[in-house]
């Protein structure tokens, strides 16, 4: 028992099982192909979005600018594609998705370099950003969005290569880079050793204020290719798209054993939350459950997890 | 330590000033009594919340869950009152309000503390949890047209003349601010309060007891946001569950720019009272001046991120120079 729960991969893996059986109960129809297809489909929008919330939590941080930053960089694309380039080849798509990743590193970076010169928490820092690049949006669109991709941009969102969804080889590449990043190499380091206490990271030599630069660079860029999913899924890009995720964002990151005052958290454990959560979401609409009660349920489980993890800890120590 | 305190608020004050200047100059009308009580009119049930935010951000807490809070408030209030006490008064609808108001702020106190969890998280659970159970269990968001008379009343405190007037809201703000510059400043629990904020494993080894400053910070927030709440109804004259969805980062915004950080022990309330006033006054230079109402938001997110760097400036010089914290 104490070795399942120290393994927190085996956890999420049987957490998975119990809501793949308990849908499977209620309404097998959850599970059936075309809904496992759906799942494919709709994960990697929540899925990229949570790796850019993962990094800066294991900081010992957050950055709930990731939805806006998501929609400045999807924004970004979308005009590109649809206003300065207007009936070019598919090489704009590369453009667009470079740009949307560039804006997204270059908000990421600005966030983190005024947490780590300003000593400013990331949670007031990144709340600022969010009304900010919200702000941005609404000042740009006015309220409305850009729609009526090329439809090169729609199949990546749309179509699939040997019968895998595009986006969802995105995400599962996407994962790869993250894990190879945070398990691998001296910014994965850097970051873990700086959420466990960034005094003695600085100490023992760590470039802390390039890591926190790096890092939040990284989760903006993630976020902005989060944006990039959307846009080319939906075939549009509006204010407020996929604003709802962020509460999902941080329950995967909870839930899979991320400690929220930093330094500990992996992200094979993570990704596999991903799928239990997702295939909640997809049961839930499946059941059609009002939408709103839906909302009101995410944030019950948030709290729940926070108050297990609490009991669990305090328990052991007795 | 004293006397940045007192530059932030100076700052800002000066600010402020400035504004003024610059709209009194471009605007005919605008430096007028009647501007003047509009402005306190329009920005009274804002302060209000303003004011119980701001003890949650001295003692190194935050809520965005106070602005949804305030609409259940509101609906609550309003249902219990028209089915169970024929509509009742002024005494039985505020007390239903600020209890209800001081039991949802005293839950996220529990749940924060009771837990250790992060204060964030848990209102952004709590946040969603409220909204999204007021609108499922309200028709999709059905709202309330038919009030309590006394409710839609409007009640009038000061009178110049027939344009000229003070609204009841603004007595209310003017008296929930004595008594929260009193609870800060006055009171040796206020004392803890920044004290807990600054330092809590400190506070905590001096005696001060972490239960009861996270009860009380957060059910003092709950109260003002009851007391916001029912005040907006007098305005509105309507209860619409959506009406305050948002308004958290609106007073985050104003709170954190007279002052107060996330680190808590800093904040006061005629910084915390400025600010609102500073962004309400914005919000006016930019129409006089033909901005487009669009930017906004934006601009305030700008003046957040300025304000805590403004805020945060000791930290960074002293890093500039090769120090470490």
């Amino acid at each position: 028992m104490n070795a399942l729960l120290k393994n927190t991969s085996l956890l999420m893996l049987c957490f998975l099982a119990a809501t793949v059986a308990l849908f499977g109960l209620i309404a097998p129809q959850t599970l059936s192909a075309g809904a496992m297809r759906s799942i494919a489909f709709q994960l990697p929008q929540l899925g990229i979005l949570t790796l850019a919330m993962f990094i800066p939590v294991i900081s010992g941080g957050l950055n709930l600018a990731v939805t806006y930053i998501a929609n400045i960089g999807g924004l970004l694309a979308a005009a590109l594609l649809t206003k300065v380039f207007a009936d070019a080849g598919w090489e704009v798509g590369i453009i667009a998705l470079l740009a949307a990743l560039a804006v997204g590193a270059i908000i990421g970076a600005l966030i983190g370099l005024m947490v780590a010169w300003f000593d400013a928490h990331p949670i007031l820092v990144t709340l600022g950003a969010m009304i900010l690049l919200k702000g941005v949006m609404e000042w740009v669109t006015r309220g409305g969005g850009i729609s009526g991709m090329p439809e090169y941009i729609q199949f990546i969102g749309n179509g699939t290569l040997l019968g895998v969804p595009i986006v969802f080889l995105i995400f599962l590449a996407t994962c790869a880079v993250v894990w190879f990043v945070m398990h691998y190499t001296r910014l994965g380091f850097a970051i873990y050793m700086i959420g466990s206490n960034p005094n003695a990271a600085e100490f023992s030599g760590i470039a802390v204020k390039r890591a926190f630069a790096w890092m939040y660079a990284l989760s903006g860029a993630l976020a902005a290719l989060a944006g990039f999913v959307m846009l080319a899924q939906n075939n549009s890009m509006r204010i407020d798209a996929g604003k709802d995720y962020l509460l999902i964002t941080l329950l995967a990151c909870f839930l899979s054993g991320a400690d929220p005052f930093g330094g500990f958290g992996k992200v094979m454990p993570l990704v596999i939350a991903l799928f239990s959560l997702q295939l909640i979401s997809s049961g839930m609409n499946i059941l059609g459950a009002n939408q709103f009660l839906t909302t009101a349920l995410w944030g019950a489980f948030l709290v729940l997890v926070m108050v297990i993890r609490y009991l669990a800890h305090h328990t052991k120590q007795d | 330590m004293a006397n940045r305190l007192r530059s932030i608020e100076g700052m800002l004050f000066l600010f402020t000033l400035l504004l003024i200047a610059v709209l009194s100059l471009t605007a005919n009308n605008f430096f007028t009594l009647q501007n003047f009580f509009d402005l306190l009119n329009q920005n009274a049930v804002k302060i209000i919340f303003a004011l119980g935010l701001l003890v949650v951000l001295v003692i190194g807490g935050i809520d965005i869950s106070f602005a949804v809070a305030a609409s259940v408030v509101q609906y609550a209030t309003v249902v219990i009152l028209m089915k169970y006490l024929d509509g009742g008064g002024w005494l039985s609808g505020m007390l239903i309000a600020m209890l209800i108001g001081t039991m949802l702020g005293m839950l996220n106190a529990l749940l924060i503390y009771g837990f250790r969890v992060v204060s964030i998280i848990i209102t952004i659970a709590t946040f969603n949890l409220f909204f999204g159970l007021l609108i499922f269990l309200t028709n999709n968001g059905r709202s309330i047209y038919r009030l309590p008379d006394w409710l839609v009343e409007r009640l009038v405190f000061i009178r110049i003349d027939d344009t000229t007037m003070l609204y009841l809201p603004v007595a209310v703000m003017l008296g929930v601010a004595l008594i929260t510059t009193y609870l800060l400043k006055f009171t040796g629990f206020g004392r803890q309060l920044y004290g807990y904020g600054a330092n809590p494993e400190g506070a905590r080894r001096a005696g001060v007891s972490g239960w009861k400053i996270h009860l009380f910070a957060y059910g003092w927030l709950g109260l003002c946001a009851g007391i916001a709440g029912m005040m907006q109804v007098t305005i509105a004259q309507e209860v619409v569950p959506k009406a305050l969805y948002g308004w958290e980062f609106d007073v985050l915004v104003a709170v954190v720019l007279g002052g107060a950080t996330l680190g808590g022990g800093r904040g006061s309330v005629s910084g915390t009272i400025l600010g609102v006033l500073f962004l309400a006054l914005l919000k006016n230079a930019m129409i006089l001046l033909h901005f487009s109402p669009y930017a906004f938001n934006a601009i305030s997110g700008a003046v957040i991120l300025f304000a805590i760097m403004a805020t945060q400036w000791q930290t960074f010089v002293r890093k500039r120079q090769g120090g470490l914290v």
